[in-house]
C-alpha cells in the first residue's frame, strides 16, 4: 500500500521563498535550495516548488534553481508557475524536476495537458487548481487564474475530471480561500474532487495543526498534503506530522 | 540573527548526515592508487544526472559514462534508466555487451528501475525484448485491479542478508515509478518484496549484481544510504 504523502510547498519570489495569507501579504521564509534540502533530510516525501513571479526573466532563474535544488534534494519534485509551453517543461524536466504543474495555460490552452503527457508520461505532468469558494451556490468552486488573480466561470469539479480525461497525472487542489489562514484545508473541496477522478489529489491550503492533515486524509480523501506555513516558521515538523499520522492509523514513510 | 543562527543548525544537521550516511571519501582519500570510481552508465535515457548528484552528495566519486574503458576502469556500475524497457535496451546497444562482461567478470553492478529490469531475461512492454540474462526472470505488466503506475512511496521488507540494506531496519520505504515489474525465478537470487496488492518484487541480489526496482536517488536518507552501501560493496571488492 502506497504511503501517503506530506509534501511542503515553496513559492518562490526573487530567488526568495515567501508565504503569504490568501495569496497576499508576502514573509520571507529562507533560501529556496537550503530549505528544499532541510525538507529532503528532515524526512519529507516530496517537494512543490512554485515560481510565483513567473515572468520572463524569472524563467530563466527558475531553471538555474531547479539545477542547484537536484544537486541538493534526494526526494522527487515538482516545479511550476507560468509554464506555458512544452519546450519549457521539457526544460524542467531536464533540469532534473520528476514532475511540471500547469494552471493557466491549461485553461488558456487546453493541449498542453495531453501534449505533455504524450511527450512525458502522465506521471510528470500535474494539474494545478487555484479554487474559490462561490458565494452565490453553496457547495460549488471556480477557477482561478495567473496566481489567483483572475476568476473564470469553470467549475472545479468538472475541470478536474476534464484535466484527468486530457492526460494529467495528478492534481494539485489549492483552496485560496484557506490558504495560509492556519484554519484547516477545505475538504468539502477536497472530497468533492477526489471522488470526481482517479488520480491522486494533493490537498493544500489552510495547514495549521497536525489534526489538519489527518482530516484531508480522512474527511477529503486526499493522497497528499501539501503545507507550507506550519514547516517554514518551524512551528510543526515532518517528523511530527509522519509520527501523529501514523499513530492514529495512517501509512506513511516514517 | 535568526538568519545566521538557521544557517548554523543547517549545517551541523548536514555534517551528521553525512556522518552517518558515512563513507567513500576518507578511504578513497586513502587509496590513491586504487580507483573507487562508480560509473553510472549514460546512454541517453531519462535524468541519469540525479544518480550521480546523490552518490557526489554522500562523498562518492561517480562519473556518467559511456565510454567501454573508463567503464571497465570503474570499481562498480550502475545502470539506471527512465524510459520504456525496449527503447532503453537498444539506446544502450553495444554497451549492453560491455556491461554484460563486467558483471560476469566479478564486479559490481547495480540496476536501477529500468536498468534492474534489464538484468533479467525478457520483458513484454511494448513487445518481446531480451534483456541481459544476468538473472533469470520476466519483466511483466503489473496486473490489473490497482492504480498503474506503481508511484509513490511503498513499504519494502529488507532481508537481513541483502548486503544493499545493511545499517537499514527491517521495513523502509523507498520511491517506485513503474508500470512494469520483474517476476524473477532466479532460485540463487535474493529477494526483497513490497505489497502492492501481491507480492512485487522491490530489489535483488545475486553474487555481485544487484538491482532496485524503486529508485534509490530519489528515496531520501534510505535511499542514500543504499547507494553508499553499493559504494562500499564496489570499493571493498576493488581492493582485493
Amino acid at each position: 500500500m502506497l504511503a501517503k504523502r506530506i509534501i511542503p510547498c515553496l513559492d518562490v519570489k526573487d530567488n526568495r521563498v515567501v508565504k503569504g495569507v490568501n495569496f497576499l501579504n508576502l514573509r520571507d521564509a529562507g533560501d529556496p535550495v537550503e530549505l528544499g534540502a532541510r525538507y529532503s533530510d528532515e524526512g519529507a516525501d516530496e517537494l512543490v516548488f512554485l515560481d510565483i513571479t513567473a515572468t520572463i526573466r524569472s524563467r530563466k532563474t527558475i531553471v538555474e534553481l531547479v539545477e542547484k535544488v537536484a544537486e541538493n534534494v534526494f526526494i522527487p519534485f515538482t516545479v511550476g508557475g507560468g509554464i506555458g509551453t512544452i519546450e519549457q517543461m521539457d526544460e524542467l524536466l531536464r533540469s532534473g524536476a520528476e514532475k511540471v504543474s500547469v494552471n493557466t495555460a491549461a485553461v488558456a490552452k487546453s493541449n498542453i495537458l495531453t501534449e505533455g503527457a504524450e511527450r512525458f508520461g502522465a506521471q510528470c505532468v500535474v494539474l494545478a487548481i487555484d479554487a474559490r469558494r462561490r458565494t452565490d451556490i453553496k457547495g460549488k468552486w471556480i477557477v482561478t487564474v495567473k496566481a489567483g488573480t483572475e476568476p473564470t466561470e469553470i467549475d472545479v469539479v468538472e475541470w478536474a475530471q476534464k484535466g484527468e480525461e486530457m492526460g494529467a497525472g495528478e492534481i494539485l487542489l489549492t483552496s485560496m480561500d484557506a490558504d495560509g489562514t492556519l484554519a484547516g484545508y477545505d475538504n468539502e473541496l477536497n472530497k468533492a474532487v477526489s471522488d470526481a477522478v482517479d488520480i491522486p489529489v494533493i490537498a493544500s491550503g489552510g495547514a495549521g495543526k497536525l489534526e489538519h492533515l489527518y482530516d484531508a486524509i480522512v474527511d477529503g480523501d486526499a493522497d497528499a498534503v501539501l503545507m507550507a506555513s506550519i514547516t517554514h516558521f518551524e512551528t510543526i515538523s515532518i517528523r511530527e506530522m509522519k509520527q501523529y499520522l501514523r499513530n492514529r492509523g495512517i501509512a506513511v514513510n516514517l | 540573527m535568526a538568519q545566521i543562527k538557521k544557517k548554523t543548525g543547517f549545517g551541523r544537521h548536514r555534517y551528521v548526515i553525512l556522518h552517518v550516511l558515512g563513507v567513500c571519501k576518507s578511504s578513497a582519500n586513502k587509496n590513491h592508487l586504487l580507483n573507487t570510481m562508480i560509473a553510472v552508465i549514460d546512454y541517453n535515457v531519462g535524468n541519469v544526472k540525479s544518480v550521480c548528484n546523490a552518490f557526489r552528495h554522500i562523498g562518492c566519486e561517480a562519473e556518467l559514462s559511456c565510454d567501454p574503458k573508463r567503464i571497465e576502469e570503474a570499481a562498480g556500475l550502475v545502470l539506471p534508466g527512465v524510459a520504456a524497457f525496449g527503447f532503453a535496451i537498444n539506446a544502450l546497444g553495444d554497451l549492453a555487451e560491455v556491461v554484460k562482461r563486467a558483471a560476469l567478470s566479478g564486479k559490481p553492478i547495480l540496476g536501477i528501475c529500468v536498468g534492474y529490469q534489464m538484468l533479467f531475461d525478457e520483458s513484454y512492454e511494448f513487445g518481446t525484448h531480451k534483456g541481459l540474462g544476468l538473472i533469470s526472470g520476466k519483466v511483466a505488466a503489473i496486473p490489473s485491479g490497482r492504480v498503474i503506475p506503481h508511484m509513490g512511496w511503498n513499504e519494502v521488507a529488507l532481508p537481513r542478508d541483502m548486503k544493499l540494506f545493511t545499517d537499514l531496519p527491517e521495513k523502509k520505504h523507498f520511491y517506485f515509478a513503474h508500470s512494469f515489474y520483474a517476476d524473477v525465478t532466479d532460485e540463487e537470487t535474493r529477494v526483497a518484496y513490497t505489497d502492492y496488492g501481491f507480492e512485487l518484487s522491490a530489489s535483488v541480489q545475486k553474487a555481485n549484481i544487484y538491482g532496485t526496482q524503486f529508485h534509490p536517488e530519489k528515496s531520501g536518507l534510505q535511499g542514500l544510504k543504499v547507494l553508499g552501501n553499493f559504494a562500499k560493496i564496489a570499493q571493498r571488492k576493488a581492493r582485493k
